[in-house]
């Protein structure tokens, strides 16, 4: 793969992309290396992220990209390199964990709402039990973010009463209820089925358009152009190519980048 | 293109650095090192604090400790024994020895009728028969809601209500039932059984390789040759030669009636059977779920997938349904063997003489009671741990791959 | 009738036919349940024989030929002559009518055997509040933490203007009850805590230890724990501590349960979803709240049947502390009949306790049932 500079300040392989948005970097990963026994599935990943920018990842199955975005907030561990999350670096040192999980909100594409609580209890435990919030005033906050998200009025259900949609947009309330700085989404809209796939999209593009920082793993390249400053494309473990999201589809320069958007955009 | 090349992640190019341990409380690694240590410590301190309080105590009883009581003279009187026993020479070893063999001879009896018992019962649980499925569900269910000592209890007292030898209850002359146990007939056993015996061990080799070669001829040509003819000829036409041949001896040591109680035959005395029949009866309650919960565990889609396909029914269920059902009645149904191993402990309450009942009263007459039941619990855990290698085996060889 | 056509909005109620003769109604039912082949055919008409003849001679002996009673002399001796010439013919109940109080309440003070009985009925109703769903919150512990209290006070005395009565003389149904319950309660705690220690990645010795204790207790009879627990545990105390027999025998059942449990307990952990200690990590929840918040209350909701199944199995190995000679109800049954009018009689107590034992193992058994209906009802949305 030889090594490009096109005119919007792209990238090539593993090497450090120049920002499309200037200002104080959100998250920084240097030179990232994980193992998992001897299979090496990230391999010198190098990334900045400024704050209030947004940033889909893609790639084939298998990429790394969803490992990636767990080693931000340390749901996986890498073994070599560094991560800079809002100013404090990722170590094994559990206090600097506390924090950075603190301003790191994660969305999963398995939901992982909380079945035995209701959905306004799955929104205040986090406020309560972490930043010590009183009671009321979890609530009240809760409500506020239950509003946004469109669902107000489920408050007292259960998780199990919700459409798949609708519990997408839950999830995404209750992490916005620990103000964080950064959202990260790991394929948000992959289990659902397609008739709800719009309305999380459509609550992730107003989170957006509020001035978040997020990085999104997603295959939905349509929310990639409308709201990703930038898009990086990973495979087999490493950052192959990025760049804007119209440069990346209507210009791939890379060979694997062609491969893999001729298979994703083949169902289209 | 890319496939072309080897992916770089499991070339192994580069290995994970090693970590280096930080001594400092936010350290997981640290807190979890300084936590077991703290755990550890207070489980060994309180066993020293025990070890040490149990030193004083035997002291002062003047108890000895060690296992040398094992080879003292025993002096127990023991009913039954696959062992020769005299009470006056042999020894606690022998003593248990013979308990740990009446242990194993009334499990290994008692899993083998169980398992005929309860899955005769499981399959009756899903007869179409309205009656049948009743009767067999109020069977496990009463069965499962008594203790087993109970149940034991209550079959030593039926058969201490028999009638004594001579109002026996029989069996065309040849079978005995009354308050002294069980008096069948025996078979003297003759080299020539022997023989049988090991011509069937010997037959049976040979039938598994007959069917082996089969199989490959099977895959080569198609056609599969009928192995029931040498089947036939290996299980059983070969020991009755072996056993013509050497003399063709049939005779039976009869019991009969004489004075106040039989002599002859083999007896099977009314503990051993009460344990038998109560372990029997209630690990067959059990065994029936398994087996019919592993029967109902089989999606009717294989049945029906295996007739669309044209296979008999006999194929289906042997090498469909039956392969399916086993893996998930095997796992449980070994559990219930072990726990009918442990339940024949409760002999101790009927009186029959199993490596519990002997270990109580070795411990009882030596004073030596943590030896005694060191003892009986590394038996158990040797039969128990036995069996669970087995299992874990048994479970690694089955498994479905999944992805 | 053919061409015209269906006009929307008037769609004709299919007129109902009845079904022909032969399909539904008893001879129906019989012909597809018991009569539907050869071979059921003759299992059915041997099962009703063989049933007919049973319940025939059952109901006989335990009924029509019974003896209810029996005279006492003037000491209070009873005279079980007509129960001697009754016998093989009809059941002696007697032996019910005249030891019931010796079996249900050992040798409890006759006075004061009130006060089991309250106790009893307080296990039964903690059993029934603890059955019913409503009440599976919080508060739950507070009402088992005050019964057992209660009950405490109630069999012990010497409080409250009640007579001091000392464990040597509790006996019965109510030992029963305290060996299984007390043992459920604090074995639950234990099992929880070995569970999670089991499934510990960061903590090698801890999981060994939790391991090697879970498999140790399992690989043995209970018996062995009994023996160890009556014979061991007064060496393993300092000089001139005396443990009394019940608590010896209450620790041995906590241990063995504690293990069992344990099992129970960590399947459930497994069968929770991965995503779930995850989403609590997310959020910044230490271990202890991700536990005790999200992983517990779904874990431990998962495993109520078999944990059930496994109060059952307690509750049916509480009588083997007949062999400690601890006196339960089975051992009481025992102690009834050594007294010499009764020898015999063996037959009629081992039915009386079994009915007991069954009335509690059975509705548990059923609730345990009904119980794993609803739960997989609800999980399948």
């Amino acid at each position: 793969m030889v090594a490009r500079t096109g005119a919007e300040g792209t990238d090539t392989m593993s090497q450090v992309a120049s920002p499309v948005l200037e200002g104080p970097s959100a998250i920084t990963l240097d030179k990232v290396n994980k193992w998992y026994g001897t299979l090496h599935v990230l391999r010198d990943i190098s990334m900045t992220v400024a704050a209030r920018e947004r940033v889909v990842v893609c790639g084939p199955s298998g990429s790394g990209k969803s490992t990636m975005i767990r080693c931000i907030n340390r749901l996986e561990i890498h073994q070599e390199g560094r991560i800079i999350v809002d100013g404090t670096e990722l170590t094994d040192d559990l206090r600097s964990l506390d924090t950075i999980r603190r301003e790191v909100g994660m969305v999963f594409q398995s939901f992982n709402l909380f079945p035995h609580l209701t959905i306004l209890e799955n929104c205040t435990l986090a406020p309560i039990w972490v930043r010590k919030m009183p009671k009321a005033e979890a609530e009240e906050l809760a409500m506020s973010y239950l509003s946004r998200v469109k669902i107000p009025e489920q408050a007292r259900k259960y998780p199990g009463q919700l459409s798949g949609g609708q519990q997408q947009r839950v999830a995404i309330a209750r992490a916005l209820c620990m103000k964080p700085k950064i959202m990260l989404f790991d394929e948000p809209t992959s289990a659902l089925d397609p008739e709800m796939i719009k309305e999380v999209l459509d609550t992730m593009i107003e989170l957006a358009e509020s001035g978040m920082t997020m990085v999104c793993v997603t295959h939905e390249m349509g929310f990639a152009r409308q709201v990703a400053h930038r898009v990086v494309f990973m495979d087999r473990g490493e950052i192959v190519e990025s760049g804007s999201p119209k440069r990346m589809f209507e210009d791939p320069q890379t060979d694997r980048l062609k491969l893999f958007l001729s298979q994703i955009l083949r169902g289209h | 293109m890319s496939d072309a090349v080897a992916d770089p992640r499991t070339a192994g190019a580069r290995l994970a650095p090693k970590r280096r341990l930080r001594l400092s409380w936010s350290d997981p690694i640290f807190r979890s090192i300084v936590w077991q240590v703290i755990i550890v410590g207070l489980v060994v301190a309180v066993a020293w604090y025990l070890i040490g309080n149990t030193n004083r105590n035997l002291a002062a009883r003047h108890i000895a400790t060690g296992f040398a009581f094992l080879d003292r003279v025993a002096g127990i009187p023991i009913g039954e024994s696959l062992l020769p026993y005299n009470p006056a020479v042999s020894t606690y070893g022998r003593a248990l020895l013979i308990g740990i063999l009446n242990t194993l001879e009334v499990s290994a009896i008692g899993v083998v009728l169980a398992t005929i018992l309860g899955t005769l019962i499981g399959i009756g649980r899903l007869s179409a028969n309205w009656l049948l499925a009743r009767l067999t569900a109020f069977y496990v269910e009463t069965v499962r809601d008594i203790p087993l000592l109970l149940q034991l209890l209550f079959w030593y007292t039926i058969l201490q209500g028999l009638p004594g030898p001579r109002q026996a209850l029989h069996l065309s002359h040849i079978a005995f039932l009354s308050n002294r146990g069980l008096k069948l007939p025996e078979l003297i056993w003759h080299p020539a059984h022997t023989g049988a015996v090991i011509a069937f061990i010997v037959g049976a080799i040979g039938t598994r390789l007959w069917v082996l070669r089969a199989r490959v001829r099977q895959d080569a040509t198609g056609a599969r040759p009928a192995t029931w003819p040498v089947a036939l000829a290996l299980l059983v036409g070969l020991p009755l030669v072996v056993w013509a041949a050497m003399g063709a001896p049939f005779q039976w040591d009869l019991p009969a009636m004489r004075g106040f109680n039989f002599r002859g035959g083999g007896t099977v005395s009314p503990e051993f059977f009460a344990l038998l029949l109560g372990l029997v009866v209630y690990t067959a309650a059990y065994i029936a779920e398994i087996v019919r919960s592993g029967i109902q565990a089989v999606p009717l889609g294989q049945w029906e997938a295996g007739t669309a396909l044209g296979l008999g029914r006999g194929p289906i269920l042997r090498r469909i349904v039956l392969p399916q059902a086993l893996r998930v009645i095997i796992p449980p149904m070994t559990s219930q063997y072990l726990n009918l191993t442990k339940n024949s402990s409760l002999a101790v309450a009927i009186g029959f003489q199993d490596v519990v009942s002997l270990a109580n009263t070795t411990l009882n007459q030596t004073g030596q009671a943590i030896e005694g039941i060191a003892y009986i619990m590394a038996v158990y855990l040797t039969i128990s741990l036995s069996i669970s290698l087995f299992m874990n085996w048994y479970n690694a060889r089955i498994a479905l791959v999944e992805r | 009738m053919g061409d015209t056509a269906v006009t929307v909005g008037t769609i004709e109620p299919v007129a109902r036919s009845r079904p022909p003769p032969g399909i539904v109604g008893p001879w129906a039912w019989a012909r597809a349940n018991l009569f539907n082949s050869w071979l059921s055919t003759a299992i059915t008409l041997a099962l009703v024989y063989i049933i007919l003849r049973l319940a025939v001679s059952l109901v006989d002996w335990a009924f029509v030929h019974a003896i209810w009673h029996v005279p006492y002399s003037d000491k209070g001796v009873p005279d079980t002559s007509s129960c001697q010439r009754a016998k093989g013919i009809g059941a002696c109940w007697a032996v019910i009518a005249d030891k019931y109080r010796l079996i249900l309440f050992g040798r409890y003070p006759y006075d004061e055997q009130w006060r089991p009985a309250i106790c009893v009925a307080l296990f039964i109703g903690l059993y029934v509040v603890s059955a019913m769903r409503r009440f599976w919150r919080k508060e739950l512990v507070l009402i088992w933490i005050g019964t057992l209290t209660v009950i405490g006070v109630l069999m012990w005395g010497g409080v409250f203007g009640l007579t001091p009565v000392s464990e040597d003389y509790w006996g019965g149904l109510p030992i029963t009850l305290i060996l299984a319950t007390f043992g459920l309660a604090f074995a639950f705690p234990l099992a929880i805590l070995v569970a999670l220690g089991r499934r510990s990645t960061s903590m090698p010795a801890v999981r060994m230890l939790c391991v090697l204790y879970v498999e140790l207790i399992r690989g043995v009879p209970l018996i062995s724990v009994l023996f160890m627990a009556s014979v061991m545990f007064p060496l393993f105390m300092p000089a001139g501590v005396n443990i009394d027999k019940l608590l010896r025998a209450q620790i041995a059942f906590i241990l063995f349960a504690g293990a069992y449990l344990a099992e129970v307990v960590r399947g459930g952990l497994q069968a929770l979803p991965k995503g779930q200690a995850e989403a609590g990590e997310a959020l910044g929840l230490t271990y202890w709240q991700k536990t005790g918040l999200i992983i517990l209350p779904q874990a431990l909701r998962l495993v109520i049947p078999p944990l059930v199944n496994t109060f059952i199995g307690f509750f049916k190995d509480t009588s083997l502390v007949l062999i400690i000679g601890l006196f339960d109800l089975l051992t009481m049954g025992k102690v009834a009949l050594s007294d010499p009018p009764w020898l015999s009689f063996a037959t009629e107590v081992y039915i009386a306790l079994a009915i007991v034992y069954t009335a509690f193992c059975f509705a548990m058994s059923k609730y345990s049932r009904g119980l794993e209906r609803e739960l997989g009802r609800a999980h399948r949305r």
